[in-house]
């Protein structure tokens, strides 16, 4: 029998520290709706998506009620659109846009392409529309995966990223770069990640597929609370324990939602997702492990730690584990972010050494709005080396603040949140990266 | 079996047990397990019931606890056990 003392933990954990299942997202295959007719291809898409993920919310809302655990987003991820995209491929985002108001989820993610090696015509026709699919579209996030650890960095894709960033903003700008919130650059991207903006089907996707993301940086602060002062092995410890539990909760979610939808399960992904809610952020584990605000000396180690040991504690609690698994460290969308880099306690460059220890990249970023987009693929660039070298995944998602400076705030409201914009480094790299081409593949790519 | 927690918290008054034991045999439901306290003259109960018996889907019997909610002004949730088991027990 379970125990008084652990009934409560539980309760307390999703009442006061905000524990909460982050996403349900349901993967669903297109490729079976391509046709070179672009309005017939977007009815195809439509007609699927409605048919698949009718229930997903209801099914979702029904887990919430019966096991009292906040799941927060339901979501759908697709294939990437460049692959299903005979033609023009603006009607089938308009389709996704529409397909996804009408089930009833609040993002749809998969208009995205694959270039880590090259741009086929599909993928030229989606990068160019990405700017206007995204200033016109209330739902669909978009994604671009321009280099892997097998293939190397494609730079061309990079300096055109540079510019759709860029150019999104300028779209967008009346909503603070609101597209750019919804539009990822990706070195190594997976297959299964459940958390947007970056999600997408991967072609090794069955048919359909439920992946879960969990959360709860709130539970970890508050775990680490009970240590304070104790060594490392201690803190790590705790962590592992910590994530284990919030994992088994995940795995509990995505076999109920799974079994109730007919759908087979895909991963669980155990990453610390902030808020900017007061509670819900992975910086303040930081400071509560030493740290007196997030981007001290230390702050890497820390993060490295943190990463490993949700890893290592949320493995053993799924049967399979998958996306991203880490910690995020998105600068809008977490309150201790936010306070250190208003603060300037936390720069662009110490966020960059950050993502070679936690489990994606520069995320939520705002830069000022004179940024060139030859700045902006050099940030892009960077971010796909440390990738590309340490064999795993890392992302740039920065909003261009068009008519602001640093210092400046932007406010994109909900979990989105707000943030300073942060300076970047002002030395010119237009020549690096007009020379285009591929930066080759290193040589640990060769493992065969 | 569906196992599932009752747990009623707020300001302690008389017939609070009564009122929301009451209502779960109205709706057939067995109560298995009752652990309850008061610290400060704040009344904490869990209640671990089987909800088989009641030939109800969850959202309508949390429907019919309701007037209990109302009428005791106490915090009554009602939630699968699995959650718990599935963190608390390998």
């Amino acid at each position: 029998m379970i125990e008084t003392g652990e009934i409560l933990q539980t309760m307390r954990m999703i009442q006061e520290e905000n524990f909460d299942i982050r996403t349900i997202t349901l993967g669903i295959n297109l490729l079976d709706c391509s046709d070179p007719d672009p309005e017939r291809c977007a009815q195809r898409v439509y007609d699927k998506i409605c048919q698949l993920a009718g229930n997903l919310v209801h099914t979702g809302e029904e887990i919430e009620t019966e096991f009292g655990i906040p799941i927060v987003n339901k979501r759908i991820s697709v294939t990437p659109v460049s692959l299903i995209s005979q033609g023009d491929p603006r009607p089938i985002a308009r389709a996704l846009d529409r397909a996804a108001a009408e089930v009833g989820v609040n993002f749809l993610g998969g208009y995205s392409a694959l270039m880590h090696k090259g741009a086929t015509k599909a993928d030229e026709r989606l990068l160019a529309s990405i700017p206007e699919v995204l200033s016109e579209t209330k739902l669909l996030c978009s994604s671009v995966n321009v280099a892997s650890t097998r293939s190397g960095i494609n730079m061309n894709a990079v300096r055109e990223m540079g510019k759709i960033i860029r150019k999104t903003a300028e779209l967008t700008a009346d909503s603070d770069g609101l597209g750019c919130a919804k539009l990822v650059v990706f070195a190594n991207a997976v297959e299964d990640n459940p958390f947007m903006a970056g999600a997408f089907c991967g072609t090794g996707e069955p048919e359909c597929a439920i992946n879960v993301g969990v959360s709860g940086p709130g539970v970890v602060k508050v775990a680490l609370e009970s240590v304070r002062g104790q060594p490392f092995d201690v803190l790590a410890e705790t962590i592992k324990r910590t994530a284990f539990k919030i994992t088994r909760v995940g795995q509990l979610v995505a076999r109920e939602a799974s079994q109730r939808m007919g759908v087979p399960f895909g991963i669980v992904d155990l990453s610390l997702a902030p808020t900017p809610a007061r509670g819900d952020s992975v910086a303040h584990i930081l400071m509560e492990m030493g740290l007196e605000m997030a981007g001290a000396p230390g702050t890497t180690a820390a993060l490295a730690l943190l990463n490993d040991a949700v890893k290592k504690g949320g493995v053993m609690a799924s049967n399979h584990v998958g996306g991203l698994s880490g910690a995020f460290i998105p600068v809008s969308e977490d309150i201790g972010m936010i306070e250190a880099a208003s603060r300037g306690v936390l720069t662009l460059e110490k966020l960059e050494a950050m993502t070679c220890v936690c489990s994606v990249g520069l995320d939520m970023i705002a830069i000022p709005g004179d940024t060139s987009a030859a700045t902006i693929s050099g940030i892009i660039a960077d971010e796909a080396a440390i990738g590309v070298i340490n064999n795993k995944t890392t992302a740039v998602r920065v909003i261009p603040a068009v008519g602001k400076k640093a210092g400046d705030r932007v406010e994109f409201g909900g979990l989105l949140g707000f943030a300073p914009v942060m300076p970047v480094n002002p030395m010119k790299n237009d020549d690096f990266i007009a020379r285009g081409g591929r930066i080759p593949a290193p040589l640990h790519s060769l493992r065969n | 079996m569906t196992k599932a927690l009752v747990s009623v918290t707020g300001l302690d008054t008389t017939g609070i047990i009564a009122a929301v034991a009451t209502k779960l045999s109205e709706m057939n439901i067995n109560i298995l397990d009752i652990t309850q306290t008061i610290l400060g003259g704040y009344f904490t109960m869990m209640m671990v019931v089987d909800l088989d018996g009641a030939q109800l889907d969850f959202e309508e019997i949390n429907r019919r606890l309701q007037p209990v909610r109302d009428d005791l002004k106490m915090t009554i949730h009602l939630q699968r056990m699995d959650i718990f088991d599935a963190m608390h027990r390998i």
